[in-house]
Protein backbone atom coordinates (compact mmCIF):
# COMPACT_ATOMS: atom_id res chain seq x y z
CA UNK A 1 0.00 0.00 0.00
CA UNK A 2 1.52 3.15 -1.16
CA UNK A 3 -0.13 6.67 -1.18
CA UNK A 4 0.94 9.98 -2.67
CA UNK A 5 0.23 13.38 -0.97
CA UNK A 6 -1.31 16.13 -3.05
CA UNK A 7 -3.35 18.57 -2.28
CA UNK A 8 -6.86 17.20 -0.72
CA UNK A 9 -10.57 18.94 0.33
CA UNK A 10 -10.50 18.96 3.66
CA UNK A 11 -13.80 16.78 5.46
CA UNK A 12 -14.31 17.46 8.58
CA UNK A 13 -15.94 21.17 8.56
CA UNK A 14 -19.35 21.14 6.28
CA UNK A 15 -22.13 23.02 6.06
CA UNK A 16 -22.13 23.46 10.01
CA UNK A 17 -19.39 25.56 9.80
CA UNK A 18 -20.12 27.06 7.16
CA UNK A 19 -23.21 28.10 9.01
CA UNK A 20 -21.08 29.70 12.07
CA UNK A 21 -19.53 32.10 9.19
CA UNK A 22 -23.17 33.17 7.74
CA UNK A 23 -24.77 33.46 11.01
CA UNK A 24 -21.91 35.42 12.53
CA UNK A 25 -20.75 37.73 9.85
CA UNK A 26 -24.75 38.79 8.69
CA UNK A 27 -25.43 38.36 12.39
CA UNK A 28 -22.82 41.32 13.09
CA UNK A 29 -23.70 43.44 10.16
CA UNK A 30 -27.42 43.56 10.94
CA UNK A 31 -26.47 44.50 14.61
CA UNK A 32 -24.37 47.52 13.32
CA UNK A 33 -27.05 48.15 10.98
CA UNK A 34 -29.32 48.35 13.63
CA UNK A 35 -26.87 50.67 15.36
CA UNK A 36 -26.83 53.12 12.83
CA UNK A 37 -30.65 52.75 12.47
CA UNK A 38 -30.80 53.82 16.17
CA UNK A 39 -28.33 56.66 15.95
CA UNK A 40 -30.80 58.25 13.48
CA UNK A 41 -33.74 57.80 15.62
CA UNK A 42 -35.35 54.68 13.57
CA UNK A 43 -36.76 52.00 14.73
CA UNK A 44 -34.11 49.34 15.50
CA UNK A 45 -35.27 46.34 18.02
CA UNK A 46 -36.01 43.79 15.96
CA UNK A 47 -33.55 44.21 13.63
CA UNK A 48 -30.62 43.74 16.93
CA UNK A 49 -32.89 40.71 18.14
CA UNK A 50 -32.54 39.18 14.27
CA UNK A 51 -28.77 40.10 14.56
CA UNK A 52 -28.73 38.19 17.54
CA UNK A 53 -30.95 35.77 16.80
CA UNK A 54 -28.35 34.75 13.75
CA UNK A 55 -25.23 34.73 15.82
CA UNK A 56 -26.19 32.39 18.23
CA UNK A 57 -27.97 29.91 15.17
CA UNK A 58 -24.40 29.91 14.14
CA UNK A 59 -22.85 29.01 17.25
CA UNK A 60 -25.46 26.41 17.67
CA UNK A 61 -24.77 24.80 14.40
CA UNK A 62 -20.87 24.77 15.39
CA UNK A 63 -22.38 22.82 18.62
CA UNK A 64 -24.19 20.41 16.22
CA UNK A 65 -20.96 19.75 14.63
CA UNK A 66 -17.93 18.99 17.63
CA UNK A 67 -17.01 15.97 18.49
CA UNK A 68 -17.89 16.09 22.16
CA UNK A 69 -20.65 18.43 22.35
CA UNK A 70 -21.00 18.58 26.22
CA UNK A 71 -17.77 19.41 26.45
CA UNK A 72 -18.42 22.39 24.45
CA UNK A 73 -17.25 24.91 27.42
CA UNK A 74 -13.51 24.10 27.52
CA UNK A 75 -14.04 26.07 24.46
CA UNK A 76 -13.14 28.90 26.96
CA UNK A 77 -9.70 27.55 28.04
CA UNK A 78 -7.31 29.38 25.77
CA UNK A 79 -7.90 32.62 25.35
CA UNK A 80 -3.92 33.34 25.05
CA UNK A 81 -3.80 32.11 21.54
CA UNK A 82 -6.88 30.74 20.16
CA UNK A 83 -9.23 32.72 18.34
CA UNK A 84 -11.86 30.67 18.74
CA UNK A 85 -11.81 30.65 22.11
CA UNK A 86 -11.90 34.39 22.18
CA UNK A 87 -14.53 34.01 19.33
CA UNK A 88 -16.43 32.36 22.61
CA UNK A 89 -15.43 35.17 24.88
CA UNK A 90 -17.11 37.64 22.96
CA UNK A 91 -20.35 36.20 21.47
CA UNK A 92 -20.76 35.70 25.43
CA UNK A 93 -20.41 39.44 25.82
CA UNK A 94 -22.82 39.97 22.51
CA UNK A 95 -25.91 37.95 22.79
CA UNK A 96 -26.54 39.41 26.15
CA UNK A 97 -26.08 42.92 25.89
CA UNK A 98 -28.20 42.85 22.46
CA UNK A 99 -30.88 41.57 24.09
CA UNK A 100 -30.53 44.22 26.74
CA UNK A 101 -30.17 46.40 23.95
CA UNK A 102 -33.20 45.21 22.77
CA UNK A 103 -35.36 45.00 25.56
CA UNK A 104 -34.38 48.21 26.85
CA UNK A 105 -34.38 49.78 23.19
CA UNK A 106 -31.12 51.77 23.91
CA UNK A 107 -28.93 52.93 21.44
CA UNK A 108 -25.94 53.62 23.55
CA UNK A 109 -26.29 49.62 24.15
CA UNK A 110 -26.98 49.00 20.68
CA UNK A 111 -23.94 51.05 19.53
CA UNK A 112 -22.01 48.90 22.71
CA UNK A 113 -23.43 46.00 20.74
CA UNK A 114 -22.33 46.91 17.51
CA UNK A 115 -18.38 47.38 18.94
CA UNK A 116 -18.71 43.76 20.64
CA UNK A 117 -20.18 42.18 17.84
CA UNK A 118 -17.83 43.90 15.07
CA UNK A 119 -14.97 42.20 17.74
CA UNK A 120 -17.01 38.43 17.15
CA UNK A 121 -16.71 39.34 13.62
CA UNK A 122 -12.94 39.84 13.32
CA UNK A 123 -12.47 36.50 15.52
CA UNK A 124 -14.17 34.75 13.07
CA UNK A 125 -11.77 36.33 10.50
CA UNK A 126 -8.90 35.22 12.29
CA UNK A 127 -9.90 31.50 12.97
CA UNK A 128 -9.71 31.18 9.15
CA UNK A 129 -6.86 32.98 9.15
CA UNK A 130 -4.95 30.81 11.52
CA UNK A 131 -5.98 27.41 10.01
CA UNK A 132 -2.77 27.18 8.09
CA UNK A 133 -3.11 23.67 6.62
CA UNK A 134 -6.15 25.68 3.92
CA UNK A 135 -4.15 27.52 1.34
CA UNK A 136 -7.81 29.67 1.29
CA UNK A 137 -8.64 30.40 4.43
CA UNK A 138 -4.55 31.32 5.29
CA UNK A 139 -4.43 34.41 2.60
CA UNK A 140 -4.01 37.46 4.70
CA UNK A 141 -6.65 38.90 2.77
CA UNK A 142 -9.30 36.50 4.00
CA UNK A 143 -9.81 39.12 6.91
CA UNK A 144 -11.35 42.15 5.23
CA UNK A 145 -12.93 39.63 2.82
CA UNK A 146 -14.85 38.01 5.76
CA UNK A 147 -15.58 41.18 7.76
CA UNK A 148 -16.72 43.07 4.33
CA UNK A 149 -18.78 40.04 3.30
CA UNK A 150 -20.43 40.31 7.11
CA UNK A 151 -21.48 43.89 6.67
CA UNK A 152 -22.53 43.66 3.02
CA UNK A 153 -24.94 40.48 4.19
CA UNK A 154 -26.04 42.18 7.03
CA UNK A 155 -27.11 45.78 5.65
CA UNK A 156 -28.35 43.46 2.67
CA UNK A 157 -30.42 42.10 5.06
CA UNK A 158 -31.34 45.05 6.91
CA UNK A 159 -32.85 45.58 3.61
CA UNK A 160 -35.34 42.99 3.70
CA UNK A 161 -36.26 43.20 7.17
CA UNK A 162 -35.81 46.78 8.86
CA UNK A 163 -36.56 50.22 7.59
CA UNK A 164 -35.21 50.64 3.90
CA UNK A 165 -34.15 54.78 4.54
CA UNK A 166 -31.32 56.52 2.68
CA UNK A 167 -29.25 55.80 5.55
CA UNK A 168 -29.51 51.74 5.44
CA UNK A 169 -29.61 51.73 1.37
CA UNK A 170 -25.91 54.16 1.63
CA UNK A 171 -25.01 51.57 4.31
CA UNK A 172 -25.52 48.57 2.01
CA UNK A 173 -23.90 50.17 -1.14
CA UNK A 174 -20.99 50.83 0.90
CA UNK A 175 -20.44 47.67 2.07
CA UNK A 176 -21.68 45.39 -0.54
CA UNK A 177 -18.98 47.81 -2.52
CA UNK A 178 -16.27 46.72 -0.21
CA UNK A 179 -16.98 43.33 0.04
CA UNK A 180 -16.35 43.00 -3.65
CA UNK A 181 -13.69 45.10 -3.61
CA UNK A 182 -12.69 42.90 -0.96
CA UNK A 183 -13.29 39.84 -3.05
CA UNK A 184 -11.17 40.50 -5.71
CA UNK A 185 -8.05 41.52 -3.86
CA UNK A 186 -8.42 38.18 -2.17
CA UNK A 187 -8.64 36.42 -5.14
CA UNK A 188 -5.71 38.15 -6.71
CA UNK A 189 -3.88 37.49 -3.71
CA UNK A 190 -4.62 33.71 -3.69
CA UNK A 191 -3.69 33.68 -7.13
CA UNK A 192 -0.06 34.51 -6.25
CA UNK A 193 -0.16 31.55 -4.14
CA UNK A 194 1.57 28.44 -4.74
CA UNK A 195 -0.29 25.63 -4.45
CA UNK A 196 -3.05 27.57 -4.49
CA UNK A 197 -4.89 25.97 -8.25
CA UNK A 198 -7.44 24.07 -6.73
CA UNK A 199 -8.81 26.51 -4.59
CA UNK A 200 -8.55 29.19 -7.66
CA UNK A 201 -10.38 26.32 -9.90
CA UNK A 202 -13.37 26.06 -7.41
CA UNK A 203 -13.42 30.14 -7.35
CA UNK A 204 -14.13 30.17 -11.29
CA UNK A 205 -15.99 27.52 -11.65
CA UNK A 206 -19.71 28.39 -13.02
CA UNK A 207 -21.52 28.11 -9.33
CA UNK A 208 -19.24 30.91 -8.37
CA UNK A 209 -18.94 32.79 -11.00
CA UNK A 210 -22.76 33.41 -11.34
CA UNK A 211 -22.96 33.84 -7.33
CA UNK A 212 -20.41 36.87 -8.29
CA UNK A 213 -22.80 38.04 -11.14
CA UNK A 214 -25.74 37.82 -8.11
CA UNK A 215 -23.64 39.97 -6.01
CA UNK A 216 -22.91 42.78 -8.65
CA UNK A 217 -26.65 42.59 -10.11
CA UNK A 218 -27.45 43.07 -6.10
CA UNK A 219 -25.33 45.75 -5.88
CA UNK A 220 -26.70 47.30 -8.68
CA UNK A 221 -30.19 47.18 -7.64
CA UNK A 222 -29.15 48.77 -4.35
CA UNK A 223 -27.73 51.63 -5.78
CA UNK A 224 -30.61 52.31 -8.21
CA UNK A 225 -32.87 52.42 -5.56
CA UNK A 226 -30.55 55.02 -3.92
CA UNK A 227 -30.72 57.31 -6.63
CA UNK A 228 -34.66 56.56 -7.11
CA UNK A 229 -35.81 60.07 -6.77
CA UNK A 230 -38.83 59.69 -4.51
CA UNK A 231 -41.26 61.39 -6.33
CA UNK A 232 -41.06 61.30 -10.33
CA UNK A 233 -44.23 62.78 -12.83
CA UNK A 234 -43.16 59.65 -14.79
CA UNK A 235 -43.22 57.11 -12.34
CA UNK A 236 -45.80 58.35 -9.58
CA UNK A 237 -45.08 54.92 -7.73
CA UNK A 238 -41.35 55.57 -7.19
CA UNK A 239 -41.67 54.85 -3.56
CA UNK A 240 -42.85 51.30 -3.88
CA UNK A 241 -40.56 50.85 -6.96
CA UNK A 242 -37.62 51.95 -4.59
CA UNK A 243 -38.72 49.20 -1.87
CA UNK A 244 -39.03 46.47 -4.95
CA UNK A 245 -34.96 47.19 -5.71
CA UNK A 246 -33.90 47.21 -2.30
CA UNK A 247 -35.87 44.43 -0.84
CA UNK A 248 -34.22 42.15 -4.05
CA UNK A 249 -30.81 43.78 -4.61
CA UNK A 250 -30.86 42.94 -0.88
CA UNK A 251 -31.65 39.30 -1.33
CA UNK A 252 -29.26 39.24 -4.43
CA UNK A 253 -26.47 40.13 -1.92
CA UNK A 254 -27.65 38.31 1.08
CA UNK A 255 -27.88 34.79 -1.35
CA UNK A 256 -24.78 35.88 -2.80
CA UNK A 257 -22.51 35.93 0.37
CA UNK A 258 -24.05 33.13 1.63
CA UNK A 259 -23.38 31.47 -1.23
CA UNK A 260 -19.68 32.01 -1.47
CA UNK A 261 -18.95 31.42 2.00
CA UNK A 262 -20.16 27.94 1.53
CA UNK A 263 -17.99 27.14 -1.25
CA UNK A 264 -14.90 29.19 0.84
CA UNK A 265 -15.47 26.78 3.89
CA UNK A 266 -16.68 23.22 1.95
CA UNK A 267 -15.26 23.32 -1.11
CA UNK A 268 -12.57 25.66 -1.69
CA UNK A 269 -10.85 24.28 1.65
CA UNK A 270 -7.52 22.53 0.37
CA UNK A 271 -4.71 21.58 2.38
CA UNK A 272 -1.13 22.28 0.37
CA UNK A 273 0.95 19.74 -1.31
CA UNK A 274 3.71 17.63 0.52
CA UNK A 275 6.58 18.48 -1.65
CA UNK A 276 10.11 17.85 -1.09
CA UNK A 277 12.07 20.73 -1.06
CA UNK A 278 15.27 19.36 -2.92
CA UNK A 279 15.74 18.17 -6.27
CA UNK A 280 17.96 15.08 -7.43
CA UNK A 281 21.27 17.01 -8.56
CA UNK A 282 20.93 19.89 -6.34
CA UNK A 283 23.23 20.60 -3.48
CA UNK A 284 21.33 22.58 -1.22
CA UNK A 285 20.09 22.35 2.27
CA UNK A 286 16.79 23.35 3.63
CA UNK A 287 17.69 23.47 7.00
CA UNK A 288 17.53 26.32 8.79
CA UNK A 289 20.67 28.74 9.30
CA UNK A 290 20.87 27.96 12.94
CA UNK A 291 20.88 23.83 12.11
CA UNK A 292 23.25 24.73 9.30
CA UNK A 293 25.86 26.03 11.76
CA UNK A 294 25.05 23.07 14.03
CA UNK A 295 24.95 19.82 11.87
CA UNK A 296 27.71 21.40 9.59
CA UNK A 297 27.85 18.63 6.77
CA UNK A 298 31.18 16.30 6.50
CA UNK A 299 30.65 15.51 3.08
CA UNK B 1 17.00 19.73 27.89
CA UNK B 2 15.85 17.20 26.33
CA UNK B 3 14.55 17.49 22.96
CA UNK B 4 13.30 14.36 21.28
CA UNK B 5 12.66 14.23 17.20
CA UNK B 6 12.82 11.76 14.51
CA UNK B 7 15.30 11.13 11.87
CA UNK B 8 13.98 9.69 8.18
CA UNK B 9 16.93 8.48 6.10
CA UNK B 10 15.17 8.87 2.81
CA UNK B 11 18.05 6.83 0.79
CA UNK B 12 16.97 3.73 3.45
CA UNK B 13 13.48 3.80 2.83
CA UNK B 14 11.87 1.62 0.80
CA UNK B 15 7.76 1.92 1.41
CA UNK B 16 6.99 -1.38 2.91
CA UNK B 17 4.93 0.40 5.73
CA UNK B 18 5.58 -1.70 8.41
CA UNK B 19 5.85 1.49 10.43
CA UNK B 20 2.42 2.26 9.74
CA UNK B 21 1.14 -1.06 10.43
CA UNK B 22 2.94 -1.62 13.44
CA UNK B 23 1.81 1.90 14.92
CA UNK B 24 -1.71 0.88 13.64
CA UNK B 25 -1.48 -2.24 16.12
CA UNK B 26 0.58 -0.79 18.50
CA UNK B 27 -1.81 2.21 19.16
CA UNK B 28 -5.01 1.04 18.03
CA UNK B 29 -6.41 3.65 15.76
CA UNK B 30 -9.67 3.62 14.31
CA UNK B 31 -10.03 2.25 10.18
CA UNK B 32 -9.36 5.33 8.27
CA UNK B 33 -7.25 6.92 10.67
CA UNK B 34 -3.38 6.85 10.16
CA UNK B 35 -0.90 8.71 12.66
CA UNK B 36 2.62 7.25 10.83
CA UNK B 37 1.91 7.03 7.07
CA UNK B 38 4.27 6.81 4.42
CA UNK B 39 3.95 9.10 1.31
CA UNK B 40 5.05 7.49 -2.58
CA UNK B 41 6.75 10.58 -3.76
CA UNK B 42 8.42 11.70 -6.95
CA UNK B 43 11.17 14.57 -6.46
CA UNK B 44 12.69 16.36 -9.42
CA UNK B 45 11.64 17.19 -12.62
CA UNK B 46 12.28 14.98 -15.79
CA UNK B 47 14.33 13.58 -16.88
CA UNK B 48 16.21 14.14 -13.49
CA UNK B 49 13.76 12.57 -10.88
CA UNK B 50 13.52 9.56 -8.57
CA UNK B 51 10.83 7.91 -6.23
CA UNK B 52 10.98 8.48 -3.11
CA UNK B 53 9.59 6.63 -0.24
CA UNK B 54 8.79 9.40 2.58
CA UNK B 55 7.25 8.71 6.24
CA UNK B 56 5.81 11.69 7.48
CA UNK B 57 3.33 12.28 10.55
CA UNK B 58 3.13 14.52 13.55
CA UNK B 59 5.78 16.68 12.98
CA UNK B 60 5.77 17.54 16.77
CA UNK B 61 6.89 21.15 15.83
CA UNK B 62 9.10 23.88 18.32
CA UNK B 63 6.43 26.47 17.42
CA UNK B 64 2.97 24.16 16.50
CA UNK B 65 -0.16 25.33 14.71
CA UNK B 66 -1.78 23.32 16.48
CA UNK B 67 -1.26 24.32 19.61
CA UNK B 68 -1.87 27.76 19.13
CA UNK B 69 -5.41 27.40 17.26
CA UNK B 70 -6.54 24.67 20.20
CA UNK B 71 -9.44 26.19 22.21
CA UNK B 72 -9.56 23.78 24.82
CA UNK B 73 -5.78 23.33 25.93
CA UNK B 74 -6.06 19.71 25.08
CA UNK B 75 -3.29 20.21 22.62
CA UNK B 76 0.46 20.60 25.01
CA UNK B 77 3.76 20.47 24.30
CA UNK B 78 5.92 18.31 27.07
CA UNK B 79 8.85 19.93 28.07
CA UNK B 80 10.46 17.11 25.68
CA UNK B 81 9.25 18.52 22.70
CA UNK B 82 6.38 15.60 22.45
CA UNK B 83 2.65 17.44 21.46
CA UNK B 84 0.10 15.30 23.26
CA UNK B 85 -3.39 15.48 22.92
CA UNK B 86 -5.88 15.42 26.26
CA UNK B 87 -8.40 12.99 24.82
CA UNK B 88 -10.60 14.51 28.15
CA UNK B 89 -10.21 18.01 27.25
CA UNK B 90 -10.54 17.43 23.81
CA UNK B 91 -13.75 19.01 22.22
CA UNK B 92 -13.22 17.62 18.73
CA UNK B 93 -13.81 21.07 16.89
CA UNK B 94 -10.97 19.85 14.67
CA UNK B 95 -9.44 23.41 14.78
CA UNK B 96 -6.05 21.94 15.15
CA UNK B 97 -6.42 19.47 11.91
CA UNK B 98 -7.41 22.62 9.79
CA UNK B 99 -3.94 24.21 11.58
CA UNK B 100 -1.55 21.50 10.70
CA UNK B 101 0.21 21.74 7.42
CA UNK B 102 1.65 19.00 7.74
CA UNK B 103 -2.09 16.97 8.16
CA UNK B 104 -1.14 14.78 10.44
CA UNK B 105 -4.12 14.81 12.46
CA UNK B 106 -7.49 12.70 12.42
CA UNK B 107 -10.84 12.63 13.96
CA UNK B 108 -13.28 9.76 14.00
CA UNK B 109 -16.82 10.97 14.85
CA UNK B 110 -18.01 7.36 16.24
CA UNK B 111 -17.39 4.20 17.43
CA UNK B 112 -15.78 2.32 14.03
CA UNK B 113 -13.42 -0.75 14.61
CA UNK B 114 -10.95 -3.05 12.60
CA UNK B 115 -13.10 -5.94 12.08
CA UNK B 116 -16.48 -5.70 12.72
CA UNK B 117 -19.10 -4.12 15.31
CA UNK B 118 -16.44 -5.24 18.46
CA UNK B 119 -13.25 -3.69 18.88
CA UNK B 120 -10.62 -6.24 19.10
CA UNK B 121 -8.12 -7.39 21.67
CA UNK B 122 -5.98 -4.24 20.71
CA UNK B 123 -8.81 -1.37 20.60
CA UNK B 124 -10.68 -2.97 23.90
CA UNK B 125 -6.89 -2.71 26.15
CA UNK B 126 -5.97 0.95 24.12
CA UNK B 127 -7.00 4.47 24.47
CA UNK B 128 -9.26 3.60 21.02
CA UNK B 129 -12.64 4.53 22.83
CA UNK B 130 -11.35 7.55 23.64
CA UNK B 131 -10.47 8.85 20.92
CA UNK B 132 -13.64 8.87 18.77
CA UNK B 133 -15.30 12.58 19.02
CA UNK B 134 -11.46 13.58 19.45
CA UNK B 135 -8.53 14.77 17.39
CA UNK B 136 -5.81 12.39 17.69
CA UNK B 137 -2.33 12.34 16.35
CA UNK B 138 1.44 10.41 16.41
CA UNK B 139 2.04 10.89 20.19
CA UNK B 140 5.90 9.59 19.38
CA UNK B 141 4.81 6.56 21.58
CA UNK B 142 5.10 8.92 24.53
CA UNK B 143 3.74 6.41 27.12
CA UNK B 144 6.46 3.44 25.79
CA UNK B 145 9.26 6.69 26.37
CA UNK B 146 8.07 7.87 29.98
CA UNK B 147 7.98 3.90 30.62
CA UNK B 148 10.89 3.56 29.30
CA UNK B 149 13.08 6.66 30.79
CA UNK B 150 11.42 5.57 34.24
CA UNK B 151 13.51 2.09 34.31
CA UNK B 152 16.33 3.86 33.21
CA UNK B 153 16.08 3.36 29.69
CA UNK B 154 17.22 5.77 26.44
CA UNK B 155 14.41 6.53 24.11
CA UNK B 156 16.23 5.75 20.63
CA UNK B 157 19.14 2.62 21.93
CA UNK B 158 16.51 0.57 23.46
CA UNK B 159 13.90 -0.89 22.10
CA UNK B 160 11.08 -0.46 25.05
CA UNK B 161 11.39 3.20 25.68
CA UNK B 162 11.42 3.70 20.98
CA UNK B 163 8.69 4.12 19.44
CA UNK B 164 7.04 1.31 17.53
CA UNK B 165 7.60 2.18 13.88
CA UNK B 166 10.94 2.90 14.63
CA UNK B 167 11.88 -0.33 16.09
CA UNK B 168 9.54 -1.93 13.64
CA UNK B 169 11.68 -0.34 10.21
CA UNK B 170 13.15 -3.19 8.75
CA UNK B 171 15.80 -1.20 6.81
CA UNK B 172 16.86 1.04 9.85
CA UNK B 173 15.48 4.28 7.95
CA UNK B 174 14.24 5.77 11.28
CA UNK B 175 15.89 6.86 14.22
CA UNK B 176 15.18 8.59 17.38
CA UNK B 177 16.58 10.12 19.89
CA UNK B 178 17.37 13.31 21.66
CA UNK B 179 18.78 16.55 19.65
CA UNK B 180 19.94 17.73 22.63
CA UNK B 181 22.12 15.00 23.35
CA UNK B 182 25.78 16.38 21.71
CA UNK B 183 27.06 12.19 21.59
CA UNK B 184 23.87 10.67 20.63
CA UNK B 185 22.97 9.22 17.74
CA UNK B 186 20.82 11.46 15.85
CA UNK B 187 23.07 14.63 16.29
CA UNK B 188 25.86 12.35 14.59
CA UNK B 189 23.38 11.15 11.53
CA UNK B 190 22.77 15.04 10.68
CA UNK B 191 26.21 16.01 11.09
CA UNK B 192 27.27 13.07 9.08
CA UNK B 193 24.30 13.91 6.25
CA UNK B 194 22.16 16.27 4.48
CA UNK B 195 18.90 16.80 5.93
CA UNK B 196 16.02 18.66 5.44
CA UNK B 197 12.82 19.68 6.77
CA UNK B 198 9.45 19.88 5.91
CA UNK B 199 7.83 23.00 5.14
CA UNK B 200 10.48 24.60 6.89
CA UNK B 201 9.17 28.29 6.05
CA UNK B 202 6.51 27.82 7.73
CA UNK B 203 8.38 28.61 11.22
CA UNK B 204 7.23 25.53 12.83
CA UNK B 205 10.46 24.16 13.81
CA UNK B 206 9.99 20.10 13.09
CA UNK B 207 10.72 17.60 15.13
CA UNK B 208 11.39 15.47 11.77
CA UNK B 209 14.58 15.58 9.81
CA UNK B 210 14.76 13.65 6.41
CA UNK B 211 18.44 13.06 5.26
CA UNK B 212 19.29 12.88 1.99
CA UNK B 213 22.98 12.78 0.59
CA UNK B 214 24.95 14.58 -2.06
CA UNK B 215 22.49 15.33 -4.42
CA UNK B 216 20.62 12.19 -4.62
CA UNK B 217 18.11 10.27 -3.28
Amino acid sequence: MSETMGSRRQRYWDLRAAGNFIGGGSGTGLIIAAAVAAAYGNAFRETLMLGIALIAVGLALVWFEIGKPWRALHVFFHPRTSWMTREGIVAGVVIPLGVAAAMDASPTLAWLTAVFAGGFLYCQARILRAARAILAWRQEEIVALIIAAGLAEGAALALIVGPRGGIGLGLAVAAALAREIAWRRYRDGLARKRGAAASLAVFAAPPARRLGLLHRAGLGLIAAALIVPLSSPWFPDTADARVLLAIVGGASVVLAGFGVKVLLITRAAFTGAIVIPITPGTSASSLSPQDEGRFATKL
Amino acid sequence: MTRYVMVADLRRCVGCQTCTAACKEGNATPPGVQWRRVLDLESGTYPEVSRVFMPIGCQHCANPPCLEVCPSTATRQRDDGIITIDYDLCIGCSYCIMACPYDARALSDRPHYAFGDAPTEAEAAGAHAKMVGVASKCTFCAGRIDAGTARGLIPGQDPEATPLCVNACISGALSFGDIEDEHGRIVKLLAENRAFRLHENEGTEPGFYYIWDKGTL
